[in-house]
């Protein structure tokens, strides 16, 4: 493994560090509620009242499923253009190093 | 960062839409522009909603015991300056309010300055000022991706303060109040993407050298002796 590779092998594991040591200090102690939910919460216990409701509320299932999808195209795009450039930078030393 | 589907008053939700449409508008045209003019960048631009993307789906615990999630539109910032970035996020928060019942249309303006406009220039500003003080390219990454989740969370707080100042702190108490909802448990979120951004931008310096060096981001290597010349 190169130099570069390790580099960057040692960020994504400081990456999830960052977040899987905080998960196994806790313990499953914390509900790990959005922040977003927790402030709708706030004002709803103030006394507002929201006064449009989304157009479309997936249940909970649902709704993970499609953040999931949404991640799962966006990381599709992510790695098709990573790979495309990848190549190209591979196809070109090719080309460079053919006479 | 997404206020929920009909939690401002209709004058906040109208009135932040009016502030975020130039925005998104501008961040159109400058989209079209680019395409057009550097249509080699359109992979690269794909690379930079596609990041968006990804990273505002996924919601990270963090030390506070909530969760929340990265923006991801530094990058995009970085690369192609802030206003592609307008319509990026805004697309981007438009499939969240449609499809995720996340945010909502009536706050997708609010949404959206905080998002798609506040975040990205304030990664981008906070990149050129470290690339002004001599910082590297990575380092630059690293500060302007932390400073566009943070600004973006900051940016939501005061929202929801002017929209809900309490009735014996006023302002400056609601504020607060939201703030510590939020900007706690966004620094580790901050700071893992940032390293996220520093892992793409190092995968991006090797395998698109040439766009980075068309954008501005990096100086030109000095020209190799020249092959087959003569």
């Amino acid at each position: 493994m190169n130099r570069r590779s390790l580099v960057n092998a040692l960020i994504v594991v400081a990456v999830v560090a960052l977040f899987a040591i905080p998960l196994l200090v806790d313990g499953g102690t914390s509900e790990y509620g959005g922040t977003d939910a927790a402030v709708t919460e706030d004002l709803e216990a103030d006394g507002y009242t929201p006064w449009f409701d989304s157009l479309f509320s997936p249940s909970g299932e649902v709704e993970s499923g499609l953040f999931a999808l949404q991640a799962g195209i966006g990381g599709c795009a992510l790695g098709y253009v990573l790979g495309r450039l990848r190549g190209r930078r591979l196809a070109q030393e090719a080309g460079n190093a053919a006479p | 960062m997404h206020i929920a589907e009909g939690f401002l008053p209709a004058s906040h939700a109208v009135g932040w839409t009016v502030a975020a449409a130039p925005f998104v508008v501008h961040g159109a045209r400058a989209v079209v522009k680019e395409v057009r003019e550097n249509p080699e960048s359109t992979l690269l631009l794909g690379a930079a909603g596609a990041f968006t993307f990804v990273l505002s789906a996924i919601k990270l615990p963090s030390v506070t015991g909530s969760s929340s999630h990265p923006t991801g539109t530094g990058a995009g910032a970085i690369l192609f300056r802030p206003p592609v970035m307008a319509l990026l996020g805004t697309v981007v928060l438009l499939f969240q309010a449609l499809l995720l019942a996340h945010g909502g249309i009536t706050t997708l303006g609010a949404n959206a300055f905080a998002f798609a406009v506040v975040g990205p220039w304030a990664g981008y500003g906070a990149y050129r000022l470290t690339r002004g003080l001599g910082g590297g390219l990575l380092p630059g990454v690293f500060v302007g991706m932390v400073l566009a989740d943070l600004a973006t969370y900051v940016t939501t707080s005061l929202q929801l303060a002017l929209a809900f100042p309490d009735a014996s702190t006023g302002l400056a108490g609601a504020a607060a109040k939201f703030l510590g909802i939020f900007a706690v448990t966004q620094i580790p979120l901050a700071i893992g993407e940032g390293l996220l951004g520093v892992l793409l931008f190092r995968v991006l310096t090797v395998n698109a050298r040439p766009e980075l060096e068309r954008l501005g981001l990096l100086t030109p290597a000095p020209a190799p002796a020249p092959g087959g010349a003569a």
